[in-house]
Formats: structure tokens, C-alpha cells, sequence
């Protein structure tokens, strides 16, 4: 397993490499340059800040010097908030959005594990019908729209939740947990639900019901694990979703995370965050889909022992 | 070979019932699925007709009528600038629904082809271009999308292109995944050893097999599509005033809600339910489509 | 004492297309130490019967409509669900068709055989582990698992089709049951892997003294094993009676029927093999890397398929190519057609090689050669009207145009026996003997003069098999065909063919005249293999399962 995992590893080393590439020619092609901003910059000024950020230098130059720093871990200053550092930024914001997402995850899981479940056990009654259409309107209501309007209800109609911040009041972060976390709620329902019925159907379910074993056993030993993979292999994307998903959430509810940053970022232009924080997701997310898929092939004893027999 | 040779013969008494056809009797009875075919035809006949039927023109103002709430004049009011809203749903539904169906169209094109050769030839060539696959499957697009808009400019074009580049991936990995599955299957082997060139084999006896999942994930991914686009309209990084997008009149409608909370919330209703409808049409057709739904 | 006694079962199916009667005034009963056997054909109920038992059916669809099924004086069909488990883990197991899907791929066996005991729902009698433990590796060793301690971790997919039945088997008996159902429990497996698990109930069902409803479309099979027989077709009962007096003293028609489709002895077509080569095939080798391993120093395993054959067969002959599941029959048979590249080795046809030609060189051969595959759901487009199918070889080889393709279809549905109306339907609208049909029409449509079947009548039920076997061997004779003729089904080789091949692991074993092989076999595994064979005949089968 873990030569599996460290060969995975080498092969995320070329598409990181190619990620930086790509957003370095991007954002450094993009037509206006970081500092005519607002008002007129003087033209020695704006020499002396080219020199300090090395936009003075041959593009090659500046590209291979900024690869040579990320390898270093170091993303860079960053053009807007003067003084500070990308990493600096990144390391202000991440515990919030880990946070947030973290939660959001709790949220989608249960629920949508929860959901999914009792949709399957009795397929095509009310049961099944309940959880599914509200799968659905979780699917039809984007975060965007969700969330607005859960602030008009719960903020401001009832009075009940706060309709902004991030661990400032008690209860703030419960409201956009559950923002973010809806649609994936949805998703993970109609995986689980799928996955489980798929599963149900098997032969070796009917083997497991003629021992005379108890239906709560038979689901959660023989049907649960076969019919959870595919939301196992989904974490990975949903986690990217997530990241993405954040932009909108922490926007909403003014949380100072780095969705909120990046978006800022892509609006200042300030072209060395929005680089540095591209790499920062994508290596991120890298390893989230590593770690989902090493957990889908763990659950299943033939694809482990063919891992564990190559090594 | 000449199509009139394959034509059907005339002379038959019985006619025989296509999986086509069974499928369309099973979708028939499919409520919420027809319910989600209708508001789409009506939809897009609105959206064509916007311009002739719209209850005013879409860019005056009225600052003197200002945001009020539903009336007779105004079926769902108007905004801050006193201009009607279903005028602007309307519009903005045109442009959701364009970015949905070419978006789609530039998914379903690339996503095919890319599949397709994966699938039908197989091999390393099918390895390296599913590992491509997976490979950008891993990459945070919502990023990289934002990071597009904010390069070159809210470009809507741009836009078509950027999201059509995101969503062809699951289509490519279906369409592979059907043609790999047909082209092992007994009836594909038959028509090789009956001597069928290989574009006959693709052209009669892959392609007609592959279109039922595609049909379905391709109405599926429309809805993923204008949420995309809402998306980021509502970030304020997708369509740009004056063109007008649900996402955006959402956007708007937030920031003035706790006042005027129909402005939020018409706009909202629109998407939700041509979502709802898209995505009710799709569960429908795989339903219908599933050859396993069919065999009891 | 009878064990088990239903009487008047009902079962229906509500489905879409309306109600259908699965099994309609079913009554038998069975006593301990007995065998019942239950025969019929797909669709016949006999499944269904035996589920509705243990309440294992789909509900809804399926609804218990009427009856009683009395064991130890309580109805199984009204009991709770509570006393239904307690049968379930005490009194009744069954072992199911097939056991590649039977046993859970997540779950080590062991951990599959102890649960009846660690979960029993009688809680004074639920075991520890431990002694759990000791049972099952004790019962895995009683039905022939070598080194039964430390399979019993293993998973399922580490075991080959026949040890995982025996593990079916194992599990089955952990509860001590008193009655057994078997569902088909050997159609899943080779012929040599069925007479084991054969002989192994046998043996179990006299030590542990159950009674056993042995469910199968076999005759042969039930011939050897059963002390009563109950025929079932289409939800009904047709005849029950001992084994002998339906075997020897039938009085229904359909049992008759049932009996006399069994292929039994000699060819009956007289032979019109001509001395001449048709296809001549030399030192033919295809191997595949196996891409299910990881690679071993940069490279895949090789599997070889076919490895180094060499065969002849004669204008107008019937080569029957028997072998086991794996052994490489049908590679070879797709081998010499040219529809996977062949590894080394020359094929020819008549005077000319085949191998090494390109595709586009291939089309005039493909017209003069043509395969029939095994499973008629597959082998048809379904988006193709039968119409569709037989025209597409015509008109692409030039054999018909505009004019007369219609006529030229017409008379193939009638030389495969379909009523030319149906022409416009679809496949799924035709039953899998008819699918058959059409299937062969396409093969017969280019009027080819040698035709490889891949197994044409396995996936079929045995009367429609008869009718296929029958249709074959007449168009061989109208058209002068020369067909390859390849079957895991002895009996149905012997036939149809003049010649057999016996192949094993990619290699030709033995080869000679049909019945001077079946009278004399040289290769031990040939004579294992002829040894398995089950017959339909109640006395000679005892004979030859004593023999043994």
C-alpha cells in the first residue's frame, strides 16, 4: 500500500509541474499588469516595485526562480497585501476553511449516508420517496441560493442563528456547515442510495438472509461496505467540490477563509496569491483524491491483496 | 451502401416495438419526468420568444417607481431601478439556458470523440488517454475556471469554452466505458466476422448502442451547467451587466433581500425548477433507457 | 415421517405486464433422509417454490397467494418473521446456484461460515468464536478444503468455482439443518468439478441425515440422486412419482418430451465427410498478457490460450472441440476465423493462408466462413430489427440487392424456422430459442462453407436445445456445411460430431472418431472427463456414479 501510494505520488510530481506551468504563463500573460491600478503609479515607483518583485527579469528567468521556490515550500509575497507573504495569508485562512469544511463534510455524510440508507431499505414507498425529493431540492439549490436564503429565514425572519462570522457568536457556524454542505448531503444520498441497492440485490445477500441471520446485521456487515464504495470513491471530488463551493459560502457569510481570499485575490489581481493559492488547492486535492481512492481499494480485499502482492 | 437498401420492408404484417419505443412508453409513465419535459419545451419556447413577448423592454428604467413588490402591472415586481422583473428573468433565463445548451454541446463533442477513440481502439492509446483523463479529474477547475475569468476578461465565449472544458471528462469516461462494453459484446464480434468494415461497425452496431446513456448524461449535465454558470455569475466573475443571467439576478437579489425579498427570490425559483425539471427529465430517461428496468 | 409438506402453493409475480403465476397449486412433501428431486425447465417455478419457503422472494413483485408449507407441524408461509429466522438458522439451508456470487467478496469465508452460530437468535444456543471456529474448520475439512486452518481467512476470490461450492456446502450444514434445498447447485461448475460436489452431497446428506430438495434442469444429474421426482412446468406440477417410475413409466406427455430431448448416444446423420482438406491449422499459438496480475519484471504473465495446435478438418465433417471452462476452445475456434491475432501458426483455408492477411484482404474469406455464438441475448444488435440482421450480411457481400434482399430474407426466416411476419421485430421481443434461430440465419445468410458453433445450444433450455441441435444438423445437410462445433456438453457433441477433440489448458489431449473415443479413451484426463458425464437413466447412473 504504500509503495502504491508513493508511486501515485511520483505521478502527481509531473501534473503539479504542469499545473504551475500553465497558471505561471497564465496569470503572467494576462493583459494589465499588477500595479495600474486606480490611481497613476510614477514611472520610477512602479521600476522600483518591478524590482522588488522581479518583474524586471526575462519571463524564464522569473518562472524558473519562482519554481525553484515552490519546491522550497515558499509561494511567494503577495502584490496586494504588501509585506506579507502568500504562505503568510494561506496560513491565516486555512484553519477557518478546514474548519468549514470539515463540518461540511460531517454534515454531508451524515445525512446523506443516513438519507441514502433508509431510501434503500424499502425501495419505491414512501420511504424511499421522502429522502429522495429532498435530495433532490438539495441538488436544485445551489449554495448560492441556499444560503441567502437561509439567512432570510433563520437570521433575519426567526432570529434564531447569526448571519455572519466565524466563531465570533455562538451558533454562526452552523448556518453556512449546513450551506456548504447540502448539496453534497444530496449527492452522497443518491450514491449511497444507489450503492446499496446495487448491493442488496446481490446473490450473496440472499446467502446472508437464508443463514437466518437478522436484517440490521445483514446491512451493516454485508451490504454496508459494498455499498458505500462509491461514496468513498466520491470523497475525493467532493472535496475538491468543497474548496470551490467555500468561495461562495465564506463570501455569504463574510468568514475570513480562503475561499474568500482567493476570490478577493481574482478580483484585486493580485496575481501572486491567486498562483500561489492555485498551487496551494491543487496539492491539496491531489492528495485528497489519493487518499479516497486508497480508501476504495483498502474496502475491498481483492484490490488490496493485488496491491500488496506487487509490492 | 445505399440507404434505401436498408430501408424497411413494406410488405410486413406485424410490426415489431424498438427499445426506443418501450422506452418512450415507460418515460410516458413517468409523471415528474414529462412534467420536467414540459416546463423544459416551455422554457425554451419562452426564451426563443423572449423578445416579442417580454411585458417590457429590458433595459428601461424607472427610478421613480423604484423595487416594488408583486402587482398587476408587475407580476413579480420590479428592481431598486424600477424595471420589471419577469422582463429580466426572462432575459436572463436566455442567456442561462444558451450557456446550458452550447456549454453542453462543446462537452458533448469533445467528451465523445475523446471517449470514443479510448474506448474503440483500446490498448495503450486508450491508457494514456484515460490516464489524461484522470489526471485532470484530480485538478480543481472551479479554480481554474475563476482564474480564466480573471485573465482574459469576463469573456462569455471564454465562458462557453472554460465550462465545456470541465464537464467533457465524466462524458468521455461514459462514453468509453459503453463503447469498451460493446465492442466485446457477441453482436460486434458477429458483424466483424460477417466482414463489416470497421466504419460500418461503428457507424451501425456501436453508435445506436452508445446514444441511450449519452442522451441521459447529456440532459444531466445541462443542469450541472447553469449551475456552473450561476455560479459564477453570482460571484460576479461569469456574465457581465448588461447581459443578465439568473445567477446574476440572484447576486443582485442578495444583496438587497432583507428589503425586497422577492428579488431574490423569483430569480431563485426560476433555477430551481428549470434544475428540477432537467434533472427529474434525466432520472427519467435512465430509468426508461436502463436495459435492466426493462427485462421484468 | 414427511419433514416437510406443502399443499396447494401459490405464488404470483404482479408485475408491469400483469400477473403472472409462477407457481400455481404446488403440493409435495419430503421425509427425512429423503431426496426430492424438483426437474423443470427456466421458468418452470421451481426456484420460486423452493424460496417461497424461507421467504426469500422479492416482495413485491412476488405474493404469496394460497397454501401451506407445514415443517415440525407450523406453516413457514404464516409464521413471524422471528420464528422464520429461527428455521432459517436452525432447521432449513440451501446452497444457490452459483458460487461465485453467493459468498460475500468482502468477507473472509470463515467470518461468512460462523455467523449462523455467532448471531444465532436463540441466544442460550449462540457459540463463542473460538468454538465457532473449530466447527467451521471442521466442517471444511469434511467437505474436502485442504489445509482448512488457514484457508479459513481467505477470501472468496482466492478459491476456484468448485472449492467455493464446497464452502457453500460447508456453510449450509454449520447449522446442523434437517432439510436442504439445493438450487441447482452444480449447473455453475465442469462437468469433473460437478460429479465431486455431486458425490460430496451424497456422501453428507447419508452422514448427517437430512432431507434434501434438490432443485435442477439436469435429468441426468437428478437420475442419480434423487428418490422422488416432481416435474414442474410453467407453475404446475406435471408428474411426481420415485425416480424410476418417472424415468421408466412416464405418463405425461411433457415428461416424455423432457426425456426424449435429451442428446443420448451416436451420431444419427450419416456422415458426409469428403476426402478433402478444408481447414488445415499448424502449430497455432495466441497467448494474451494477463492484464488482471501486476507485471513481473516489465511484463504481464502470458496466458496460453491456445498453445501450439494443429488440426485438419474434412469437407463435410463435424469436429466437436470439447473442453472444460478455460481450457481455450473458444479461443481457438475465434483463432482460426481470425477474430483475435493469432500469436504464430498458419491457418488455411483450402489452398490459401489465412494468417497474415489484413483485414480488408479477410472480407471475401469472411463470406465463406462464419461462427455461431453461445449466448443469443448477446449476439444479436438490439437496436436491429431481425430484418435488419439477415439483410446487413446480404447486401454487404453483394448476395442480394434492392429487388430481391426482401425475398432473400423470407426464405431464410423459413429455412431457420421463424415466421417470416415477425420480421420487423426487435430481439428482446423473441425467446432465447428464437433468438437462435436468427442468430444462425445471419450465419447461414452468406452461404458459407464452413461455420465454427461456440457452444450454440448451452445457454438454451434442453427441449429447445433438442429443436436447435436438430435445425443445425439439417441445414449442415442442405447446405453442405463443414462446421466446428465447440460444447463443454459431451453428450451433445457426441451428437453431432464425427470426430471429437478433446483440449485441456490450451492443448489438444486426444483426438479420434466419435465412438471409437467413447469406447476406448487414451488420455487420463479424457477418461476422467467421460467418467463425469451424467446419464438420464436412473439404473445406469447409479451404475456409473458406484463406479467411481
Amino acid at each position: 500500500m504504500f509503495k502504491f501510494a508513493l508511486g501515485r505520488l511520483m505521478q502527481a510530481v509531473p501534473v503539479l509541474l504542469v499545473v504551475i506551468t500553465v497558471t505561471f504563463f497564465l496569470v503572467h500573460s494576462a493583459p494589465g499588469g499588477p500595479f495600474d491600478a486606480d490611481k497613476a503609479v510614477p514611472p520610477e515607483v512602479l521600476k522600483a516595485l518591478e524590482a522588488q518583485y522581479n518583474l524586471d527579469q526575462p519571463m524564464w528567468k522569473q518562472y524558473l526562480s519562482y519554481l525553484g521556490d515552490v519546491v522550497q515550500g515558499d509561494l511567494g509575497p503577495s502584490f496586494k497585501y504588501s509585506g506579507r507573504t502568500v504562505n503568510e495569508l494561506i496560513g491565516a485562512g486555512l484553519p477557518t476553511t478546514a474548519e468549514l469544511a470539515f463540518y461540511a463534510m460531517l454534515v454531508a455524510l451524515g445525512v446523506g449516508i443516513t438519507a441514502g440508507i433508509t431510501a434503500s431499505m424499502r425501495p419505491n414507498t414512501m420511504q424511499d420517496y421522502i429522502p429522495m425529493s429532498a435530495a433532490m431540492i438539495g441538488i436544485c439549490m445551489p449554495s448560492f441560493l441556499l444560503g441567502p436564503l437561509l439567512v432570510l429565514i433563520f437570521g433575519i425572519h426567526l432570529e434564531w442563528l447569526p448571519v455572519s462570522g466565524w466563531g465570533d457568536i455562538p451558533g454562526d457556524k452552523i448556518l453556512p456547515s449546513i450551506t456548504l454542505g447540502t448539496a453534497y448531503a444530496a449527492y452522497i444520498a443518491r450514491l449511497s442510495r444507489g450503492g446499496m441497492l446495487e448491493v442488496l440485490s446481490q446473490d450473496y445477500i440472499r446467502t446472508a438472509r437464508a443463514k437466518g441471520l437478522s436484517e440490521p446485521i445483514v446491512i451493516a456487515k454485508h451490504a454496508l461496505r459494498g455499498g458505500l464504495i462509491p461514496v468513498v470513491s466520491f470523497l475525493g471530488p467532493a472535496f475538491a467540490g468543497l474548496l470551490g463551493g467555500s468561495f461562495v459560502v465564506e463570501t455569504i457569510f463574510q468568514i475570513p477563509g480562503l475561499g474568500r481570499f482567493y476570490v478577493q485575490a481574482a478580483f484585486n489581481r493580485d496575481y501572486t496569491l491567486i498562483l500561489g493559492m492555485t498551487v496551494f488547492f491543487s496539492t491539496l486535492i491531489i492528495i485528497f483524491n489519493l487518499l479516497s481512492d486508497m480508501l476504495a481499494i483498502w474496502l475491498n480485499p481483492k484490490l488490496r491483496q493485488e496491491i500488496r502482492g506487487s509490492n | 451502401m445505399n440507404k434505401n437498401t436498408l430501408s424497411q420492408p413494406a410488405t410486413s404484417e406485424e410490426d415489431g416495438s424498438s427499445l426506443w419505443n418501450d422506452a418512450w412508453i415507460k418515460l410516458s409513465k413517468n409523471y415528474l419526468a414529462l412534467a420536467g419535459l414540459g416546463i423544459l419545451i416551455l422554457l425554451c419556447v419562452v426564451s426563443l420568444l423572449t423578445p416579442w413577448i417580454a411585458p417590457y423592454s429590458y433595459e428601461q428604467q424607472n427610478l421613480d417607481l423604484g423595487a416594488t413588490a408583486p402587482s398587476l402591472q408587475h407580476w413579480l415586481g420590479t428592481d431598486i431601478f424600477g424595471r420589471d422583473m419577469l422582463t429580466r428573468i426572462m432575459y436572463g433565463g436566455r442567456v442561462s439556458l444558451m450557456v446550458g445548451f452550447i456549454a453542453t454541446a462543446v462537452a458533448l463533442v469533445i467528451g465523445i470523440l475523446w471517449g470514443a477513440i479510448a474506448g474503440f481502439y483500446g490498448g495503450r492509446l486508450d491508457a494514456v488517454m484515460m490516464r489524461i483523463v484522470d489526471i485532470l479529474y484530480a485538478l480543481p477547475f472551479m479554480i481554474f475556471i475563476v482564474l480564466l475569468m480573471v485573465v482574459f476578461g469576463r469573456n462569455i465565449l471564454l465562458l462557453f469554452l472554460a465550462i465545456g472544458a470541465v464537464e467533457w471528462l465524466t462524458m468521455a469516461r461514459i462514453v468509453r466505458g459503453q463503447v469498451m462494453s460493446l465492442r466485446n459484446q457477441e453482436f460486434v464480434e458477429a458483424a466483424y466476422s460477417l466482414g463489416l468494415s470497421q466504419w460500418t461497425i461503428i457507424r451501425r452496431h456501436i453508435i445506436p448502442n452508445t446514444l441511450g446513456p449519452v442522451i441521459v448524461y447529456t440532459t444531466l449535465t445541462i443542469p450541472s451547467v447553469m449551475l456552473l454558470e450561476a455560479f459564477l455569475s453570482f460571484l460576479g466573475l461569469g456574465i457581465q451587466p448588461p447581459e443578465s443571467s439568473w445567477g446574476l439576478l440572484i447576486n443582485y437579489g442578495v444583496e438587497t433581500m432583507e428589503e425586497y425579498p422577492w428579488l431574490l427570490i423569483f430569480p431563485g425559483i426560476a433555477l430551481s425548477l428549470t434544475l428540477f425539471a432537467l434533472n427529474f427529465l434525466g432520472d427519467g430517461l435512465r430509468d426508461a433507457l436502463d436495459p435492466r428496468t426493462s427485462k421484468d | 415421517m414427511a419433514i416437510l409438506e406443502v399443499k396447494g402453493l401459490k405464488v404470483y409475480f404482479h408485475t408491469r405486464n400483469g400477473l403472472v403465476k409462477a407457481v400455481d397449486d404446488v403440493s409435495f412433501s419430503v421425509d427425512s433422509g429423503e431426496t426430492l428431486a424438483i426437474v423443470g425447465e427456466s421458468g418452470s417455478g421451481k426456484s420460486v417454490t423452493c424460496y417461497s419457503l424461507l421467504d426469500l422472494l422479492p416482495k413485491p413483485p412476488a405474493k404469496i397467494e394460497g397454501g401451506t408449507a407445514f415443517f415440525d407441524g407450523e406453516d413457514l408461509l404464516t409464521c413471524s418473521p422471528d420464528r422464520m429466522r429461527h428455521h432459517r438458522c436452525n432447521d432449513i439451508a440451501v446452497i444457490f446456484q452459483d458460487p461465485m456470487t453467493s459468498l460475500n467478496p468482502f468477507l473472509t469465508i470463515g467470518e461468512q461460515l460462523i455467523e449462523p452460530l455467532i448471531y444465532h437468535p436463540d441466544k442460550t444456543l449462540r457459540q463463542s468464536r473460538p468454538k465457532a471456529r473449530e466447527r467451521a474448520i471442521q466442517l471444511l475439512d469434511e467437505v474436502g478444503i485442504i489445509d482448512p486452518h488457514s484457508r479459513f481467512d481467505c477470501y472468496p476470490h482466492e478459491f476456484s468455482g468448485g472449492m467455493r461450492q464446497r464452502v457453500m456446502i460447508a456453510m449450509a450444514l454449520i447449522t446442523e439443518p434437517r432439510l436442504l434445498i439445493c438450487d441447482e447447485p452444480t449447473t455453475a461448475l465442469d462437468v469433473t468439478i460437478q460429479a465431486q460436489i455431486l458425490k460430496l452431497i451424497k456422501k453428507l446428506q447419508q452422514t448427517h441425515d437430512v432431507a434434501v430438495i434438490f432443485i435442477s434442469h439436469d435429468l441426468g444429474v437428478v437420475a442419480g440422486i434423487a428418490d422422488k421426482v416432481l416435474v414442474m412446468c410453467e407453475g404446475t406440477i406435471r408428474e411426481t412419482g420415485n425416480t424410476d417410475s418417472v424415468f421408466y413409466r412416464s405418463q405425461d406427455e411433457y415428461t416424455k418430451k423432457l426425456l426424449a430431448a435429451i442428446p443420448s448416444g451416436p451420431k444419427k446423420l450419416e456422415s458426409r465427410v469428403k476426402p478433402e482438406t478444408l481447414i488445415k491449422v499448424s502449430h497455432l499459438k495466441t497467448h494474451f498478457n494477463d492484464y488482471s496480475k501486476q507485471k513481473i519484471d516489465g511484463k504481464y504473465a502470458l496466458i496460453k490460450a491456445v498453445d501450439d495446435v494443429s488440426l485438419n478438418i474434412l469437407r463435410g465433417e463435424i469436429l466437436g472441440l470439447v473442453g472444460e471452462s478455460g481450457s481455450g476452445k473458444s479461443t481457438l475456434g475465434r483463432s482460426i476465423l481470425q477474430l483475435v491475432p493469432n500469436t504464430s501458426g498458419i491457418v488455411n483455408f483450402g489452398a490459401d493462408q489465412l494468417t497474415g492477411l489484413s483485414p480488408r484482404q479477410l472480407v471475401p474469406w469472411r463470406r465463406r466462413m462464419q461462427m455461431i455464438f453461445q449466448d443469443p441475448y448477446a449476439s444479436l444488435n438490439p437496436r436491429m430489427t431481425v430484418y435488419e440482421t439477415l439483410s446487413e450480411p446480404l447486401l454487404y457481400h453483394g448476395l442480394a440487392n434492392r429487388e430481391n434482399v426482401l425475398s432473400r430474407v423470407s426464405e431464410l426466416m423459413d429455412e431457420v424456422g421463424l415466421a417470416r411476419g415477425s420480421m420487423r421485430k426487435y430481439p428482446h421481443e423473441f425467446s432465447g430459442g428464437q433468438r437462435q434461430r436468427i442468430a444462425i440465419g445471419r450465419a447461414i445468410a452468406t452461404k458459407p462453407e464452413f461455420i465454427i458453433a461456440d457452444e450454440p445450444v448451452s445457454a438454451l433450455d434442453v427441449t429447445i436445445q433438442a429443436q436447435i441441435l436438430d435445425l443445425i444438423l439439417d441445414l449442415v445437410e442442405s447446405h453442405n456445411l463443414t462446421m466446428m462445433f465447440i460444447s463443454h456438453d459431451l453428450s451433445v457433441v457426441r451428437y453431432i460430431s464425427d470426430r471429437v477433440m478433446i483440449m485441456h489448458h490450451g492443448v489438444i489431449v486426444e483426438e479420434g472418431k466419435t465412438e471409437a473415443l467413447w469406447a476406448n479413451p487414451q488420455d487420463p484426463y479424457t477418461q476422467n472427463l467421460l467418467r463425469s458425464i451424467p446419464i438420464a437413466d436412473p439404473l445406469l447412473e447409479r451404475a456409473r456414479i458406484e463406479n467411481i
